[in-house]
């Protein structure tokens, strides 16, 4: 294990990813000479070269079309795209092409693509440049969506998405580029559709992914002092969505909390929560909340953003109303 | 333009120009028939037809070898069969049986056969577009420019060079001098609309000129014209890795697919389209030039009719998918926890003391 930054983790794996396989490049806007909008790609154009990092211009829809295209060859693109508010500009791509292919050419053609997109919000983006889209994605069948909280999962996803066959979303976050964690040293690649328990607990089962696994984790560990103990559940995969984790825990905490940074209705929180219904009803000792983003498109003054994001207060508050609830 | 007098046809191979007249008669008997087949409700969904294109259609697979790529429109029957896919298949992934060309996931619009290099009918205007770009670039990534090197071919509608992605992809295509061909099958209308009502430039090959891109404008009614510039486009392609805009003008006969009574366009037009039909003219011109008699002309025409009623006898008796197959091919790799429920089922099981429950329906694929 070493310690090092969700930035670097998925540096360092897209260099071993092109070092191991000719059929892997880098294709976005600014991953080359600029070495990337947040630096992930830093340092890969000097040593794998223009053919294999494909600095583009501004046109989301063509270049992501182009890497799918590459992809039915049997090259492994992975894309980058700038923040996944851009990716709207390639939505056609990513819904009609990639998620489609295998299965309207009946098995034929295959599309093994990354697309690896930051979202989120906290950084004063304000509302066209702090979304939290994932779940438009996530709602479609033939894409595979993955959200890494942690730094091992960084590396162990984004290998794991290279590796596979399928079109994959790699939803990376801004507010977690430079959080620290221990990395498994050598090869890691994760299980695709697997959650994990971040952190064990008895009392309630608080279940999130991308940063707000990460605030979960963090506002668990604190409810430890006043003898709440929490199961904290990191989703990791939105696509397929590992539903029988999520059960199993409700079924031994009797409760449950969603934190999602995407929008409250038909958000993944709405998800989680019809899933909880089904599989862990005569479990539940009181309703399934969520925490999820203000409906509002997310304002730029520092005050309005903070109200309108989930934080460790709502999530603790939420917490505790679970649990007096019964 | 076509040489009536017949001298530029002494120069072919005859026997060749006959497969382009066999071609051309198949996919016109083929059409009708599919047009018939849908009003008798065997084929569903959209169905659009390449008829008045079938000298366009023939001239274009003519020029392509047999390692290149091709990327369709939803109007593409007659490319498949050019193509040589087989037109029993053709006819069974219209009547959406498994033995289609695309096991009867795709249908009318979305014909794939790896084998023949057809990389997909695409029903989204302009979605192939950018594909073909990236095909192209997968070529370009694994090999350099060679006379016999694979080149892309992307057909598109007129209407689609009004679309971002075409705009997109040329501008790529041409910044990085990749091996592809993007033709624009201009039959003067999209849907309902002519040309001039929706592009600011109506000679639509010119809109190559904002990336630097070579274009030509042929005569799709001429089977010998467009084979001919296709391939210049092509070897351009291949050897130069310089990306051509081609357009090739034609007449779409019908209406825009087959439920479409085209009454948009005026009783003079349509007689007009009628004297200009490709197929007769390309079959008058063989004849006058000694390539063809009208025995074997007739004998051609015959034996294209009952191809294509043997295509729909074999789609007939083809069995649809079943049912136990509905998630097959939505994923290349298995993955964990993926959901397969039909509509209804549960998402999850109710957990061991709910009851004698079936178990965890979300376990692994
Ligand atoms: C993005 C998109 N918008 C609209 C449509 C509906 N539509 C299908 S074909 C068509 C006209 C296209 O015309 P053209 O490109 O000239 O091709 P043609 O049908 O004449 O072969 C339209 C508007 C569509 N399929 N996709
Ligand atoms: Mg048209």
């Amino acid at each position: 294990m070493t310690v090092i930054s969700y930035r670097q983790a998925l540096h360092d794996t897209l260099r071993a990813e092109l070092l191991r396989d000719e059929n892997v490049f880098l294709i976005g806007e600014e991953i080359g000479v600029f070495e990337g909008s947040y630096k992930i790609t830093a340092g890969l154009l000097a040593e794998f070269g223009p053919r294999r990092v494909r600095d583009t211009p501004i046109c989301e829809e063509g270049f992501t079309g182009v890497a799918i295209g590459a992809a039915m060859m049997g090259l492994r693109p992975v894309v980058e795209i700038m923040t996944i508010n851009f990716s709207l500009l390639a939505i056609d791509q990513i819904v009609n092409n990639a998620a489609k292919l295998r299965s309207l050419s009946g098995g034929q053609l295959s599309v093994p693509m990354v697309i690896r997109t930051p979202g989120g919000g906290g950084q004063q983006l304000s509302a066209t440049h702090s979304q939290n889209l994932e779940v438009f994605y996530a709602h479609v069948p033939g894409l595979k969506v993955l959200a890494p909280a942690t730094c091992a999962d960084a590396k162990g996803l984004l290998a794991a998405a290279i590796r596979d066959d399928d079109p994959v979303i790699v939803l990376e976050n801004l507010a977690l580029y430079n959080t620290k964690g221990e990395v498994p040293d050598g090869e890691h690649v994760a299980e695709i559709g697997r959650a994990a328990v971040l952190k064990p607990g008895r009392d309630i089962t608080v279940v999130g992914y991308s940063r707000a696994a990460v605030i979960a984790l963090d506002v668990a560990r604190r409810l430890e002092d006043d003898a709440i103990s929490a199961e904290v559940i990191d989703l990791r995969s939105l696509r397929p969505l590992d539903r029988e984790t999520v059960c199993a825990s409700v079924r031994k905490t009797s409760r449950a909390v969603v934190v999602e940074d995407d929008w409250l209705s038909y958000g993944t929180g709405a998800e989680i929560a019809a899933t909880i219904a089904e599989g862990a009803f005569d479990y539940l000792d009181a309703p399934v909340r969520r925490v999820a983003a203000a409906e509002v498109p997310l304002p730029y003054a520092k005050p309005l953003e903070l109200a309108a994001l989930p934080d460790a207060g709502a999530i603790t508050r939420v917490i505790r109303q679970t649990l007096e609830g019964n | 333009m076509a040489d009536p007098a017949g001298e530029d046809l002494a120069r072919e191979d005859p026997a060749v120009l006959r497969e382009y007249y066999r071609q051309m008669a198949l996919i016109r008997a083929f059409e009708l028939r599919a047009a018939e087949m849908y009003t008798r409700a065997k084929i569903g969904g959209y169905c659009h037809l390449n008829l008045g294109e079938e000298a366009t259609v023939a001239g274009l697979t003519a020029a392509l070898h047999a390692e290149d790529f091709l990327f369709a429109t939803y109007r593409e029957h007659g490319y498949a069969l050019a193509r040589g896919a087989d037109p029993g298949r053709v006819m069974a992934e219209l009547f959406g049986r498994e033995a289609g060309l695309s096991r009867g996931r795709g249908g009318s619009m979305h014909l794939f056969d790896s084998q023949i290099r057809l990389m997909g009918g695409y029903g989204i205007v302009g979605g192939q577009v950018p594909l073909a770009t990236g095909a192209a670039f997968a070529l370009a990534y694994r090999g350099g420019p060679a006379p016999d090197a694979p080149a892309v071919m992307c057909l598109l509608g007129d209407a689609t060079t009004n679309i971002g992605a075409f705009h997109e992809s040329l501008n790529l295509a041409a910044l990085w001098r990749l091996p592809v061909v993007y033709v624009i099958v201009n039959n003067q209308l999209g849907m309902g609309t002519p040309v001039e009502a929706a592009a600011a430039e109506p000679e639509l090959w010119k809109r190559g000129c904002a990336y630097r891109m070579p274009g030509q404008r042929v005569d799709g009614n001429d089977v010998l014209a467009v084979r001919d510039a296709a391939r210049a486009a092509l070897d351009c392609a291949r050897m130069e890795r310089q990306p051509t805009l081609l357009e090739t003008v034609s007449y779409r006969l019908r209406g825009h697919s087959v439920v479409d009574p085209a009454r948009y366009r005026t009783a003079e037009e349509t007689e007009r389209l009628r004297r200009e039909d490709p197929l007769p003219a390309f079959r008058h011109r063989l004849i006058t030039a000694g390539v063809l008699d009208e025995e074997t002309a007739a004998e051609i025409d015959s034996e294209a009719d009952m191809a294509v009623a043997a295509a729909v006898d074999f789609a007939d008796a083809s069995p649809p998918p079943e049912g136990a197959a509905l998630f097959d091919h939505v994923y290349a790799t298995p993955a964990a926890s993926m959901y397969r429920g039909l509509p209804g089922d549960p998402v999850a099981a109710p957990g061991p003391a709910a009851g004698p429950g079936p178990g965890s329906v979300g376990g692994p694929a």
